[in-house]
């Protein structure tokens, strides 16, 4: 195989944007080989097309000797190749430690747990990662996170590995040690292909082949010294700029910084032991500078050294532990609008509004910080002449190239002219051309405005253009000084040279310990599987279904807010409705006006008052009185009776009795008008044997109701069973509805787009963790009901328990469905609480029997699990029944788990489009 | 805190509403066909109700007696054979089921009085009481009726009622349910809208960068609860006027206006509350399962769906630090009833101070929880 990679005329766009232009390209195996190029131009998207994560759209692609477009292929080519995609940390899982997040990939390429301990043994070791095994991913230090994330690549051997970015964000001594490490595996493996995007000229300086690209071409390939040749430049960032179209390369300006004598200034930024602590972890220790006005002071070090933290403290974000930081000399107080009219800040990660277009979010910064209509609309058009934001102003920021986005950032930070701009990492994935602009307005504003400038970044050309730096490592200062100086002090030739020094000298690593020792391949007895495999193992291994479930099971062990809300939730809500939910309606609030006050009228009025579904209230001055009370609900029943009631009932004349009745809540009107006349009756019936003229009351026929079930008729035994139903349907879907989206939202789900996992492994991995946990919810709201409520299981509890674990199966299949459906975590939830909680309450029999259901709401009730398990539950605990007399109800169950998983299964794509 | 700062932050959060079409489409679904399913389909009065019926009489009075039963109180009886009456109850096919005994009509003309029995799935607790009540009513009237059909059975009694259900004459839950149903969507709203646009900024940094700003936390919570407030306020009174007035031509008695002052009030409330359980959380997986909870208790115990005279009075105090609570009674009040100002103020003041009090809450835990977080 000549080529690892043969592409022709593969072209993509996403929707309108267009981010490949039809491209043939034949990728050498074999090599270290590497596309380069500015931001946005599709590098990303021509690594995960290689990778087979993303959909080819059009053209042809071959990849390890093989169509890409065709799913069995892919199947078979996952396990060989292995991908970092873009970002710190991205395929990692924060919560987990460094050993699960090895053992998670170790399980989803099938290895055994010898296999796995020897593998993650050899890889930490030879990555220096071995002290800290058990530390969580989401606290190491950048550079850590990155060699986890190549050891994760590493675990099963691939014949192609394919790195996006993977320096990005590291500090220039972890940035050796990375390269080191891939230049030592390939020594011992050869045949071994890689292919890395980067942004860093230097380091690409050192591959075997490169192409470089722009605006979603490819302009040039070949080897480096090729390349350089062809343009006749010096270093590869020359040559690529050289490589450029002619309108382009116009766009670049050399940055000159013209010197500046600070010697006198006053400070506009002062730091003095500035502490802050998280915890028992120091995250700043002990940080002191002076930062004179209109000075560009660079700050670096790795991820994860302090810097972002000193500058949250600085601009009044966070508060410090110890130490004080001034700006113009006034500490940063919380309600200080005044000093923060006078700053500019911009963080690490883009934190401007993504939904909104780039003219909207500026003209919202030029209303927040009061610029007034035309000045605003000034300053809005001149920053986006300066940034080259005009042609996009109508855009969207999310469908930006995140060089572009940093523009924005950057022109917002300068909107309203501060004299002071803290800015984080500004140019961290920004290409050469845009980051020199960038300088060239820095240097603008701080040489012809005074603007101090505060300044993070990676990169070593940019850290020698400030006027002074700072070297952070772990929370302290190492050291501060001009570039030049802090070159000198360690008799260094450049200034990274220096740094790496002050670096190795503080971590105590030694030059010759750097070496690693990788065998050949990981193991001996090889991993992989044999290609003739039955063909049901593509989709479904218990060892893959397993690292998911492992992994999800990890997760909520690490939250354990989420497990206590998740299994004490349904028993309070459970004490709560079982107590609460009651249609026995008793202490309806009456009156009686009586207008008679005979023997016969105060007899009636004793009667009323002695039930106790009654509650006398004083009575009213006047009949419109009561119907005041009434619409402030503050009576439910009013009895009026007439003059001379006495009187005429002795004669027999039916004198008229007057119930008024609030019907605004007709169930209780309902019940109050049956209570009022039934009482009434018996009553009457008391007095009319004592009546010399009535005969009292003869009726034809008797009627006997006989309450079944439920025989002291209490509200108690059919809510219980109910509130079993709801709370299952509930909580259990809203566990699995964040799953999936979340996994979107943060980038993991590239693990799943990258390795050989199906996407039933992966739907029932994630949701297995949560059917275990529903159940034990299940179990103990049982117990609850019966020790609590007194209400226990009548009927079969086996034949309970089966259509529990059916229904909470198909509940948390909904919460999937629902996840695979939305694209945002808050559209996930909104959606399960919509769809679940109307057809849970209303529509399940919880409140009303299903069999009196109208309408649509009928429907929408049989086509929602809950209908069919409330029949199961109330039979089960209420009605005595047993699995003969309920079994359709558990089919029915059955039916919704397939019909749920499956429409999950069509609704998840394993490639992204 | 400036005015012009909480307008130009809530026009934003507008437009990131606008930019959600799935959060539209469900805010949409949840006003119109939700309510409508919901007022048509639940039925707490005697409705609809499924009756079964074993004759073993099967004479001209138990018959005229079976065919007394009508639409839209119960569904048509169903004849079962006596053995299949206890499946029927199990099964939950039936919530009814009238045993005529043998020579029913021969023992009523001799007046031995013999019994018709009512067997009830006491279950269906909705059903169950005032389904019998309306039985019995019938069937005496329609026996006293049958054997002489001049006299009535109300000329029987000693004496005459007349019962007046005020407000909601006939009984009907379409009525009561629609109202209901608005207030549980605009609660359902209020609380998930605010939150979780809390914690998504929160995740996205996009409110630590305002707080860089010359923003204070309460402008940005202000306006995150006016914005979501006027859409829910404006959806709210739109399902009023379309869909419970309109469709489904539920009168309205009392001022819309009046309405229109509790609905904002409570929002503000609700989405206090929103904002506050969103600063008690670390993400948004734990706040969806603090909120879930929270949500279906004002659900179904704010008086909405059962009576509160009927809870438990410690629940029934604890409920009064539920603005829903509050907004249901101001709801049936206002709209029912036609209570006026002078009659509820006193609940538009408890909705003032709960409104404060989360409010509050919220903003003192608002920066802490921004930065801790992130």
């Amino acid at each position: 195989m000549k080529d690892i990679a043969v592409l022709r005329d593969i072209a993509h766009c996403y929707g309108k944007v267009t981010a490949l232009e039809p491209t043939t390209l034949n990728i050498p195996a074999g090599t270290m080989a590497g596309l380069i190029g500015p931001d946005g131009v599709g590098k990303s998207t021509l690594l995960s097309l290689i990778t087979g994560t993303r959909k080819v759209q059009q053209g042809e692609l071959t990849v390890l000797g093989g169509d890409m477009r065709h799913a069995a292929h892919r199947r078979h080519s996952l396990p060989r190749i292995a991908y970092m995609p873009q970002g710190l940390g991205k395929n990692l899982y924060p919560t987990l430690s460094v050993e699960e997040n090895l053992a998670f990939f170790g399980h989803l390429f099938g290895q055994g747990a010898e296999e796995r301990r020897q593998r993650i043994q050899q890889l930490t070791r030879a990555t220096g990662l071995d002290p800290f095994l058990d530390r969580p991913a989401g606290k190491l230090s950048g550079g850590m996170k990155q060699k986890l994330g190549l050891c994760c690549a590493l675990i099963h051997d691939p014949d192609l590995l394919v790195l996006d970015e993977p320096t990005t964000g590291v500090d220039p001594l972890s940035r050796q040690q990375f390269w080191q490490l891939i230049s030592d595996i390939r020594r011992n493996r050869p045949h071994m292909s890689v292919l890395v995007a980067t942004a860093y000229m230097e380091e690409a300086q050192q591959f075997d082949w490169l192409a470089a690209m722009d605006d979603g071409r490819v302009i040039a390939t070949g080897s480096p010294q090729a390349l350089l040749e062809k343009t006749a430049a010096t270093t590869l960032e020359q040559a690529f700029i050289a490589l450029l179209p002619a309108e382009k390369r116009a766009q670049h300006q050399a940055v000159i910084v013209p010197p500046v004598d600070f010697a006198s200034g006053d400070a506009a930024i002062e730091a003095s032991h500035l502490t802050r602590k998280f915890g028992d972890f120091t995250a700043v220790d002990d940080v002191s500078f002076r930062i004179q006005r209109g000075e560009i002071f660079g700050f670096l070090g790795s991820n994860g050294c302090g810097k972002t933290t000193t500058m949250k403290m600085l601009t009044g974000l966070l508060p410090f532990t110890s130490g004080e930081a001034r700006l113009f000399g006034q500490l940063p107080a919380a309600d200080d609008m005044a000093t923060r009219m006078r700053v500019g800040y911009m963080s690490q990660s883009f934190s401007l509004y993504a939904e909104i277009s780039v003219r909207q979010n500026l003209a919202m910064h030029a209303r927040l910080y009061d610029l007034g209509s035309e000045r605003g609309e000034q300053r809005i058009a001149q920053v986006m002449e300066d940034f080259g934001l005009a042609e996009v102003a109508d855009t969207h920021p999310e469908s930006l190239p995140l060089g572009i986005r940093q523009r924005l950032q950057l022109a917002v930070a300068v909107l309203h002219e501060p004299d002071i701009l803290i800015l984080d990492e500004p140019t961290s994935g920004v290409d050469p051309v845009a980051r020199d602009q960038f300088w060239n307005h820095l240097v603008r504003l701080s040489r012809d405005d005074g603007v101090t400038i505060f300044i993070s970044t990676h990169f070593m050309n940019e850290a020698e253009r400030c006027d002074r730096i700072s070297l952070m490592h772990a929370g302290k200062v190492l050291a501060v000084g001009s570039p030049h100086e802090l070159a000198q002090q360690r008799g260094s030739e450049s200034l990274e040279e220096a740094f790496v020094d002050y670096l190795r000298e503080a971590a105590g690593i030694r030059k010759e310990d750097e070496h690693s020792d990788l065998p050949a391949t990981l193991s001996s007895n090889t991993t992989a599987e044999p290609l003739q495999r039955p063909a049901w193992r593509d989709f479904f291994t218990p060892r893959r279904w397993w690292a998911y479930a492992w992994r999800e099971t990890l997760e909520i062990q690490r939250d354990p807010i989420r497990l206590a809300f998740a299994l004490f939730g349904p028993l309070l809500l459970m004490l709560v409705f079982g107590y609460g939910i009651s249609f026995d309606v008793e202490d309806l609030k009456y009156t009686i006006i009586d207008n008679d006050h005979s023997r016969e009228s105060r007899l009636l009025t004793e009667g009323l008052s002695g039930s106790r579904y009654f509650l006398q209230q004083d009575t009213p001055l006047s009949y419109d009185a009561a119907l005041e009370k009434m619409r402030t609900g503050e009576l439910t029943v009013v009895v009026e009776i007439p003059p001379d009631f006495g009187r005429h009932f002795m004669l027999g004349w039916q004198p008229e009795i007057s119930v008024l009745i609030d019907g605004a809540m007709p169930f209780k009107a309902e019940t109050a008008s049956g209570y009022i006349n039934g009482l009434l009756l018996r009553e009457v019936q008391a007095l009319a044997a004592r009546s010399p003229n009535s005969s009292g009351l003869n009726l034809p026929v008797s009627i006997q109701s006989r309450y079944k079930f439920n025989q002291a008729f209490k509200s108690v035994y059919g809510i219980v069973p109910g509130v079993v139903t709801l709370m299952l349907a509930l909580i259990p879907a809203m566990m699995t509805a964040l799953g999936i989206v979340r996994e979107k939202e943060t980038g993991s789900i590239a693990n799943f787009y990258a390795t050989p996992v199906s996407r039933l492994e992966f739907l029932l991995g994630k949701q297995t963790p949560y059917i275990v946990i529903a159940f034990i919810s299940f179990v103990s709201l049982v117990l609850m009901s019966w020790l609590v409520f007194g209400v226990p299981v009548k009927g079969s509890l086996p034949t309970l328990a089966a259509g529990a674990l059916l229904y909470v199966w198909a509940t948390t299949g909904f919460g999937m469905l629902m996840s695979t459906l939305t694209r945002t975590q808050v559209a996930a939830m909104f959606a399960t609480v919509v769809l679940s909680i109307i057809p849970a309450v209303n529509f399940s029999g919880l409140l009303t029997p299903v069999s009196t259901l109208t309408g649509a709401g009928k429907w929408i009730g049989l086509i929602y699990p809950a209908a069919w398990f409330q029949p199961i539950s109330l039979g089960s605990f209420t009605k005595a029944l047993n699995f003969s007399q309920l079994w359709h109800n558990h089919l029915m169950l059955m039916v919704f788990i397939v019909v749920f998983t499956w429409l999950s299964y069509a609704g998840l794509r394993k490639q992204e489009r | 805190m400036q005015l012009k700062n909480i307008a130009t932050l809530g026009v934003k959060e507008l437009y990131s509403m606008k930019a959600d079409p799935v959060l539209l489409l469900l805010i949409v679904y949840i006003f119109s066909f939700a309510v409508y399913t919901i007022a048509k389909g639940v039925n707490f009065e005697v409705k609809n109700a499924s009756v079964a019926v074993v004759d073993d009489d099967d004479s001209p009075l138990s018959r005229e007696l079976i065919a007394s039963l009508l639409e839209p109180e119960f569904q048509p009886p169903v004849r079962i054979p006596a053995s299949r009456m206890e499946e029927v109850l199990n099964q939950g096919e039936y919530v009814f089921v009238i045993v005529f005994p043998p020579d029913f009509e021969r023992d009523v003309l001799s007046g031995k009085q013999p019994e018709i029995q009512i067997n009830i799935d006491a279950s269906a607790m909705t059903l169950a009481g005032n389904g019998a009540v309306y039985l019995q009513e019938i069937f005496l009237a329609g026996t006293i009726r049958y054997l002489s059909p001049a006299t009535s059975y109300e000329s029987l009694l000693p004496l005459s009622f007349t019962v007046r259900k005020l407000f909601n004459p006939n009984s009907k839950s379409a009525w009561f349910n629609s109202m209901m149903q608005v207030i549980n969507s605009v609660t359902i709203l209020g609380m998930i809208l605010t939150g979780a646009a809390l914690i998504r900024e929160r995740e996205h940094g996009t409110v630590e960068h305002l707080l860089v700003m010359p923003v204070s936390p309460a402008e940005i919570m202000l306006a995150k609860i006016w914005a979501n407030g006027l859409i829910i306020l404006l959806a709210t009174l739109l399902s009023l006027k379309l869909v419970v007035n309109g469709v489904l031509d539920v009168p309205i008695q009392g001022s819309v206006l009046l309405f229109s002052l509790a609905s904002i009030l409570f929002l503000f409330s609700v989405t206090s509350l929103g904002i506050l359980l969103a600063t008690l959380t670390h993400s948004m997986a734990q706040f969806a399962l603090l909120v879930l909870p929270v949500i279906i208790i004002m659900y179904l115990l704010s008086g909405g769906t059962t009576p509160l005279e009927s809870m438990p009075d410690w629940l029934q105090w604890t409920m009064q630090a539920s603005p829903s609570t509050h907004f249901v009674k101001l709801a049936q009040n206002i709209l029912y009833r036609g209570a006026g100002p002078e009659a509820v103020w006193p609940s538009l003041l408890v909705l003032i101070v709960l409104g404060v009090i989360f409010y509050s809450i919220a903003l003192a835990r608002f920066r802490k929880a921004i930065v801790t977080m992130a």
